[in-house]
């Protein structure tokens, strides 16, 4: 099931909903957001591993150019396109998201390459991502009310 | 316009009497510091000559005028316009005595020093006359040498002379109360010095009778070189020392706020006090005390509110503290809203001022139509049929001034500079900026805002008295936090002391092939 609200389906895509907040991030302050728990297997193709997914951002790029951002000041990493019947579609990314943390490690201050280097290690078959969008947002608030 | 005239024609003379008084009690209450007051309780009236403002502009009380001009044109007591009353003449005399020392003590210090600096500039001249004088067949000759010295005697003597006219023989400024005590020093010094040159040669020269004239004339050229270092002396202590700017002063004037920074060198808190004074005759807008307070309207309306009745009671003095308490705490219950008022007032005022200032300014420019420059090679009457009259700019002025004098007096009214302006300085300033070639905007900058205090200073030779005031002695130098005032009889400045801070000034040398520049990133990379 991909949906955001399976709260009583334990698996892939148990939502860990955090305190709803917005995604903009204010310095010195723990960052809250309504998360999405994607894990994705990796697909061999001749020797490399690919997870199906272009990411785009970074610590040390524009943050002003990023399409998919409500903040323009935000530099995180996002997906920016998804390949048909990848495996990153089957498990449920969507482009937009925000890629928060990558098998626990920390996404949201990293630069461009150190954010490659974590998705494609070699030793892995496996990536557990913390993703956010604003539609999950948006959908705990509408099943609170 | 004729009922104009006659208006403010009423109203100068009554102001001439109204600036006499003013004038007399001033002075009275200067006399009264040293005598007793005994001659506060004059009631005469003395007469100035016409053109003067109609107030004095450092001692006004404006609202006292408006209120009572018309009691003062049909009261005048004991004298006519051409007799000089008993009273007159025992004041006048009064006056006279009392100004001397004023005066006399402004050139007191200066004369001292004229005195001892030509004292001494005469010393060397006569060390070298009385020997020739004297014993002059005694004397051993002397020949190139002594001329050579003679030479650079008379240079030294005649670079003394310049410099000491150029720095010192200026006319004093200022009295201040303390000893000026650099100068003090100085004179001491050369008096000093001089004093032991004189008793050395009439020891060594006058009682035995020298005869080594080189002696004689070295000993008076290095007299003349000692009196070049101290006048090197002088110049350092007097004038140079505080050219460079060591404090900021903030001066404030009490009764409106108006403040300005300024940075002074190392004085004395007198020398200070009187920089700063030349600075707020130039710097400072002129101080109109009709502008200072809120409308009564508003302010009334505080009190009013509460009217408090007692119920049968007979006994007052338990009642009224008791009253006045509950009045108290009634008001601070109530809610304040004159700020409201306040704000209303004031924007209405503004849009009043404007109105009036745009009367006046299409009313001048208009006026200013009227007449044109005479260029030399026109010919004076063009035509029998409009003979055009050539005026001197006094009758140009006094021509236009008809049709804008309304719009004027008008607009002085609303912004309440009316004490400021007489007619007669008016027209004045029209003949000056009409040969001039100003423009109507230039005429009206003098009007719509209020100028240095100095641009409404009449000639006068008695000074303007101020008074000191400080807890520090005034001669001792500035210092941070030190605080002094300076007192007129209806404000005063109060001026505070900082030091500058210190600079740390570091150095960053920036390459010039160091900037370079890049597009900034934004890659995708697909996993």
């Amino acid at each position: 099931m991909k949906g955001p609200l399976s709260y009583l389906q334990p698996g892939r895509n148990t939502k860990v909903s955090d305190q709803s907040e917005t995604m903009s991030f204010i310095p010195g302050q723990p960052v809250t957001a309504v998360v999405q728990r994607i894990e994705i297997r990796k697909l061999r193709q001749g020797e490399h591993l690919i997870l199906g997914f272009s990411i785009g951002g970074g610590i040390d790029q524009d943050p002003g150019q990023n399409p998919f951002s409500e903040d323009k000041s935000d530099k995180g990493i996002y997906v920016t396109r998804v390949t048909p019947e990848g495996p990153a579609e089957v498990a449920g990314l969507m482009m937009g998201d925000k890629v928060m943390q990558v098998n626990g490690w920390d996404m949201t201050m990293v630069t461009h390459d150190q954010a490659r280097k974590r998705l494609t290690k070699k030793n892995e078959d496996v990536v557990r991502l913390l993703v956010t969008r604003k539609s999950l947002e948006q959908a705990v608030k509408h099943s609170m009310m | 316009m004729d009922n104009e005239s006659q208006y403010s024609g009423y109203s100068y003379k009554s102001s001439h009497s109204r600036n006499s008084r003013k004038h007399r009690d001033r002075r009275d209450r200067h006399r009264s510091k040293s005598r007793d007051g005994s001659s506060r309780g004059d009631k005469s009236v003395t007469i100035h000559a016409p053109g003067e403002p109609l107030l004095d502009t450092e001692s006004t009380r404006g609202d006292d005028r408006d209120d009572n001009w018309g009691e003062t044109t049909t009261v005048q007591t004991g004298t006519s316009e051409h007799s000089v009353s008993n009273e007159d003449l025992t004041r006048v005399s009064k006056e006279l005595e009392e100004s001397s020392p004023l005066e006399c003590r402004r050139f007191l210090g200066p004369g001292l020093g004229a005195v001892l600096g030509l004292f001494a500039l005469v010393t060397p001249l006569a060390f070298l006359a009385l020997p020739q004088l004297l014993w002059r067949e005694a004397l051993e000759p002397c020949g190139t040498p002594c001329e050579g010295l003679y030479v650079s005697l008379a240079f030294k003597l005649l670079v003394l002379l310049i410099s000491t006219w150029a720095l010192f023989l200026r006319p004093p400024r200022a009295t201040l109360p303390r000893f000026y005590v650099f100068r003090c020093l100085l004179l001491a010094l050369v008096f000093l010095f001089v004093a032991s040159y004189w008793l050395f040669y009439g020891v060594r020269v006058l009682e035995p009778r020298e005869r080594d004239y080189r002696g004689i004339v070295g000993y008076a050229a290095s007299l003349v070189d000692a009196l070049l270092f101290i006048q090197y002396l002088a110049l350092v202590l007097l004038e140079v020392r505080h050219l460079q700017p060591a404090f900021c002063l903030k001066v404030v004037r009490t009764t409106d706020g108006a403040s300005r920074f300024y940075n002074v060198g190392h004085l004395s808190i007198q020398r200070a006090a009187v920089w700063v004074l030349d600075q707020y005759y130039s710097d400072f807008p002129v101080y109109n005390p009709a502008l200072l307070n809120l409308p009564k309207s508003i302010l009334s309306k505080k009190s009013s509110g509460f009217k408090v009745y007692t119920l049968g009671e007979e006994n007052n003095t338990n009642n009224s503290t008791g009253q006045s308490r509950a009045m108290i705490a009634a008001a601070a219950r109530r809610r304040d809203n004159s700020h409201n008022e306040y704000y209303y007032e004031e924007a209405e005022m503004e849009r009043r001022v404007r109105k009036r200032k745009a009367r006046l300014l299409v009313a001048v420019e208009e006026a200013f139509t009227h007449i044109k420059r005479l260029q030399d090679d026109e010919p004076a009457a063009s035509s029998p049929k409009h003979p055009r009259e050539v005026m001197d700019p006094r009758e140009a002025a006094q021509a236009i001034f008809a049709p804008m004098a309304r719009a004027m007096q008008k607009y002085l009214r609303t912004t309440r500079q009316q004490p400021y302006h007489s007619m007669e300085s008016i027209i004045n300033h029209l003949q000056f900026c009409i040969t001039h070639n100003m423009t109507p905007k230039a005429f009206l900058e003098r009007y719509l805002s209020p100028g240095p205090t100095l641009q409404y200073q009449r000639e006068n030779t008695m000074g303007r008295q101020w008074t000191l005031v400080s807890e520090e002695p005034v001669t001792s130098a500035l210092s941070k936090g030190l605080v002094f005032s300076l007192r007129r009889l209806d404000f005063s400045l109060v001026v505070t002391v900082t030091p500058l801070p210190f600079l740390h000034l570091g150095e960053e040398f920036i390459d010039p092939k160091s900037h370079k520049f890049v597009m900034r990133l934004q890659s995708e990379t697909s996993v």
